[in-house]
């Protein structure tokens, strides 16, 4: 079970979260007009990583916020833990 | 009664307390403190079991979690428990135990037959026989395999026994009590760190249990009696036996299965069966000690056979001998150890030395006591069917090929001793790299990967004097990173004896025309030749091999078989051990009640029970309750011999011509606050929500970004800027993180606040055409005539001096209001309603007259809104805007969103009028078509009609559109129903809405 450090509570169990998948993708802006493709890779075209993966959880069972967590697929080391909105360098 | 085995003086158990035990229905005893398998052997009872593939007679070859062969099915207090090691269960009184895989009997076993149609039954022979016909594998082989495989059964009785789940946190966590843990948990517990001492088996020591050591003066037992006491006295300290982790996970979790009550008669009250430990620790100190590894040589699998370590444990710690002419066989110093117990005990042992020199303090404690000790030899065969008799021995040259003359010797025990290998378990699961170590011919761990050392015999270090050092250096060291204290302690001195080389030499050659199986893997049956076929048949990798062969596959994974099994495939191979690599360890290290893992969590607990604030009232009046996610809903309300269908449709009916009240505070409820409060819900929901006065409530729909309806619900503007949604029992929690999502990571610009008010207010529905008569009632000083209070609109009320929202909005079709309260006045509130109702006839109803009234007006519910629609397959293409984005609106331009002949929903009528159609029947053209029948769509929900009085479906149908008045047929194979029915409108009364709105 990993071990996730949320920006907001600390360190807490995996068991206090819910996955929210690529943390990279980036929803089209509103009203503006795009290709099928573009759809397409915003709803459904992910790429399956092995390595460093930026992706969301969702702090359910705390304080409910959104987090971004970097984090190895295929050794779940993670490395590093974000807020929402926080900039990544 | 005498025991035949049991020696006078010496061992760990309590002769005052002795035990009753049945064995294959015979009566035994034994005293407290002894396994099963060593009052067993105190009997001089050998034959436990018979082997898996072969059947072939299996006795006790290790003392503890290794042991192979005795697996045993256990009976306990009126339950059974497959899959026990004999050498792992202790004896209490009443204990029943039988053997496994043999029939009738393990006397007398006919499956044996195989042992002598073994050249029939090689590695890979399932794979390459079950093949063909392809009809004869579910007919013939499965169940004959089924019937033939397996170590023991499992009980179909529920199981009255209680397993509890703990979650613990410690600095330091350490897994095994031996020398090495011992010192490591008290080095750090004098620092003050918060520790856990695991140790899988009743007694705390390991391996000081049974050797001949000083430490500090004293013997190495009383070393460990001490520090154990000690440590249990320290606040900081947790020490646990019969506990064994069994699992390293990722970032330190380790897991901890605790046998509470395994040893007693039977559970005592209030206490679990075993506890499952999930720990997470900073620091992990892995003591797990070494297992002796067997030496390989023919029929090495007679019971008799066992290695000279368990020999000795079964003597020093439960002073049993395990035979009085004991034949001990030895590549290294420790089969002399256990000689030289024998000899003290009275009992001449005679010792083979595959060495052809060796030379240690140890080896000559043995020859001054006498014993005798052949050096360059070797056993070549044990000899006795369900019992070793005697054993072929033979000298060995010094490259290990050649076999002297062979010469046949009286036996009743062979102890095996082929070194050690460490029990790298843990640390290979915790992602370590293990490395091969050529001074012991064994893996031991490499660099540590999450924060895990490895110290002792675990890490290939047999020397007492260098475990404790570490141990103790180790144990300060990482408590002192911790805590930031530095207690200095002196490392005792240590007393031990030195040991030479061993000889690194596992198998014995087979003498010409000799072909005896020699078996590398006891459990599975897998023998030296399995293992060569495999190779001759092209298998190459070891997980190739293990697979192919089964070698490690079975209970015991493989903690006596793997390296042998390597060092075999190395040899053929010509490769060094290293170059193979060993098969992966995975958890659990030994195996665990499904129990344990399930916990507490099984029935009712399997997830939590929401209940209403109306529920006591629900009961009181006959509710037959539904589970609704994790709610509990009245389902219909019993009157008399009412079954379901009568019941509701009674409820139905009476809200179609009088006034119904439902509970509808299981719906989901979010309060959506802030100056952008309508820009989100404009931007969730599909229709347009900015121009929505405050007063008012609005449906919506809201989809998912691929298209697909997520959910729908009425939301009410509350204030300017406060706005009540409601969502589906069944999305709550769904939508609320959906919404959480966009306004964190999408749109973090908006100023909305949401949260979950679900358990804040109780909800009721009032639905029927006096259902305003009866609001007025509740009401008085509120006008809620329909001009006062139109359709869709919203006002807050007075109920007796509880604050309601009054909300007109309607589920059933009917004029209708929810009211809805605090909490704590839900019961206040539906016992007001009921009250004020009577005299318009007001009766409660359940889920199911809800659906009817739902079904017949074509609303839409969960069983449409399934994860595959579009708001067009449910006829809600109406309130999807045009002019504004909002969530999902791209993808409903996918062409298969606007296909011409796009799935819809419709309503169905059988023809005979007659006859319900099942939920879940697909609608085909032709009933008699062959299969598989196209299938036009499906029926998603049925009811009776209580307004025409016959039945009525929704079905989602290919074209939907274009089909009213159309004849089709409703089939469900699993009713075995096939059903002519006609395609209707989907709004089956009321078409116009005129109900809502009077």
């Amino acid at each position: 079970m990993l071990y996730i450090n949320c920006p907001h509570c600390g360190m807490r169990s995996q068991n206090e979260f819910s996955y929210g998948g690529d943390a990279s993708v980036k929803r089209p802006e509103l009203n503006k007009e795009i290709s099928d493709n573009e759809w397409d890779d915003f709803v459904y075209n992910r790429k399956s990583l092995r390595g460093k993966h930026l992706e969301l959880w969702q702090h359910i069972s705390g304080c409910r916020q959104w987090i971004k967590v970097e984090r190895d697929t295929s050794t779940h080391e993670i490395f590093r833990t974000f807020k929402a909105n926080e900039e990544i360098a | 009664m005498t025991q035949a085995f049991r020696i006078e003086n010496g061992g760990l158990i309590n002769k005052d307390k002795k035990l009753s035990f049945k064995f294959n229905g015979k009566t035994y005893f034994g005293y407290e403190g002894d396994t099963l398998a060593s009052a067993l052997l105190a009997n001089g009872v050998h034959l436990v079991g018979r082997s898996f593939k072969y059947h072939r007679p299996r006795g006790f070859f290790g003392a503890g979690v290794d042991e192979p062969y005795a697996v045993v099915q256990l009976y306990r207090n009126g339950e059974t428990e497959p899959n026990i090691k004999a050498t792992e269960q202790e004896l209490f009184e009443g204990l029943e135990a039988k053997s496994v895989n043999c029939w009738p009997s393990v006397n007398f076993d006919i499956g044996a037959i195989n042992n002598f149609l073994r050249i029939f039954l090689p590695a890979g022979f399932y794979y390459k026989t079950f093949m063909w016909p392809k009809s004869f594998w579910y007919r013939i082989y499965e169940p004959f395999i089924r019937k033939a495989a397996g170590l023991g059964v499992a009980s179909t009785k529920h199981d009255k026994e209680r397993y509890e789940h703990k979650y613990e946190y410690c600095d330091l966590l350490i897994a095994g009590s031996g020398p090495s843990g011992l010192a490591g948990a008290y080095a750090a517990a004098k620092n003050g760190a918060k520790v856990i001492l695991a140790e899988d088996k009743p007694r705390f020591g390991g391996s000081l249990l049974t050797s001949d050591v000083n430490i500090g003066n004293q013997s190495g037992k009383d070393w460990a009696e001490g520090i154990i006491a000690e440590l249990k006295t320290m606040p900081n300290v947790v020490v646990k036996n019969r506990s064994q982790i069994f699992g390293y996970y990722d970032h330190n979790m380790l897991v901890m299965s605790e046998k509470v009550s395994d040893h007693l008669p039977s559970t005592k009250k209030y206490h679990p069966n075993k506890r499952l430990w999930y720990i997470r620790a900073k620091e992990v100190l892995i003591s797990s000690g070494s297992i002796e590894r067997p030496i390989v040589f023919g029929n090495n699998d007679t019971p008799g056979v066992m290695l000279s370590s368990a020999a000795k444990e079964y003597l020093k710690v439960y002073g049993v001998l395990v035979g009085r002419k004991p034949l001990v066989f030895t590549n290294n110093d420790s089969g002399y150890e256990t000689a030289i117990e024998f000899k003290k005990h009275g009992v001449d042992p005679v010792v083979l030395d595959s060495r052809k020199n060796p030379e240690s303090e140890i080896i000559d404690e043995a020859k001054n006591l006498g014993i005798n000790i052949k050096n360059s030899y070797v056993v070549v065969a044990a000899q006795g069917y369900k019992k070793v008799k005697s054993a072929d021995i033979a000298s060995i040259s010094e490259d290990k090929k050649q076999l002297g003359k062979i010469e046949n010797i009286q036996c009743d025990c062979i102890c095996v001793s082929g070194f050690w290998t460490p029990t790298i378990h843990l640390a290979s699961q915790s992602g370590n790299k293990t490395k091969f170590k050529e001074e012991i011919d064994a893996f031991v761990p490499g660099q540590s990967k999450q924060n895990e050392i490895t110290l002792g015999a675990a890490n290939g270090v047999f020397s007492l004097e260098e475990t404790l050092k570490t141990s103790f250096t180790a144990g300060s060291e990482l408590s002192k990173k911790i805590t930031e204290n530095d207690n200095k302690m002196a490392i005792p001195n240590v007393v031990e004896k030195k040991s030479s080389q061993h000889d690194k030499f596992w198998c014995v050659p087979l003498p010409k025309g000799k072909n005896y199986k020699r078996f590398l893997d006891f459990q599975n049956d897998v023998a030296v030749s399995d293992v060569e076929i495999a190779l001759r048949e092209g298998y190459r990798s070891i997980e190739h091999v293990k697979r192919y062969t089964t070698l490690g596959m079975a209970t015991d994974q493989g903690k006596t078989s793997n390296l042998n099994g390597l060092q075999l495939v190395s040899e053929i191979e010509n490769k060094v051990v290293p170059a193979v690599g060993h098969t992966t360890f995975r958890p659990p290290y030994t195996p665990v009640s499904i129990g344990a893992i399930v916990g507490r969590e099984v029935g009712k607990h399997s997830k939590p029970t929401r209940k209403s604030p109306m529920h006591s009232w629900h009961e009181k009046n006959n509710a037959v309750f539904v589970d609704a996610g994790v709610w509990l809903r009245p389902r219909y309300y019993k009157r008399g011999n009412e079954n379901l269908f009568e019941a509701s449709k009674r409820e139905a009916k009476n809200v179609r011509t009088n006034v119904g009240v439902c509970d509808v505070t299981t719906l989901g409820k979010i309060d959506v606050k802030g100056p952008d409060a309508a820009e989100l819900l404009n931007r969730v929901y599909t229709n347009g929500w900015l121009k929505l006065p405050v007063g008012k409530a609005r449906y919506g729909v809201m989809l998912r970004e691929d298209g697909i309806v997520m959910d729908d619900g009425t939301t009410t503007r509350i204030s300017e800027n406060h706005y009540h949604m409601t969502t589906t029992t069944a999305q709550a929690a769904n939508v609320l993180s959906h919404l959480e999502y966009y306004l964190q990571l999408v749109w973090p610009e908006l100023n909305v606040n949401v949260v979950s008010t679900t358990e804040q207010w109780a909800g009721a529905a009032i639905a029927g055409p006096k259902s305003r008569d009866l609001l007025q009632k509740l009401f008085p000083n509120s006008d809620v005539s329909n001009e006062g209070l139109p359709f869709m609109g919203y006002m807050e009320g007075d109920l007796f001096g509880v604050k309601a929202r009054i909300f007109r909005i309607s589920f059933s079709g009917e004029l209708a209001y929810e009211v809805n309260v605090e909490s704590d006045y839900g019961n206040f509130m539906w016992e007001k309603i009921v009250e004020f109702g009577e005299e318009f006839k007001i009766q409660p109803y359940g889920t199911e007259a809800l659906s009817t009234l739902r079904i017949e007006m074509g609303h839409v519910a969960g069983s449409e809104l399934d994860g595959r629609t579009i708001p067009f397959d449910n006829a809600l293409e109406g309130l999807v805007s045009k002019k504004k984005d909002f969530i999902g609106k791209r993808s409903l331009q996918r062409s298969a969103f606007i296909a011409e002949d796009r799935q819809r929903i419709v309503g169905v009528v059988p023809l005979d009028k007659q006859t319900s159609i099942p939920e879940g029947s697909h609608l085909v053209k032709d009933d008699k078509a062959p299969l598989p029948n196209p299938k036009l769509g499906h029926i998603s929900a049925s009811c009776w009609s209580v307004e025409y009085d016959n039945p009525f479906s929704l079905a989602i149908l290919k074209d939907g559109k274009n089909m009213i008045g159309q004849k089709l047929f409703a089939m469900s194979p699993l009713k075995n129903k096939v059903i002519p029915v006609e395609i209707v409108s989907s709004h089956y009364v009321d078409p116009k809405g005129e109900r809502v709105r009077s």
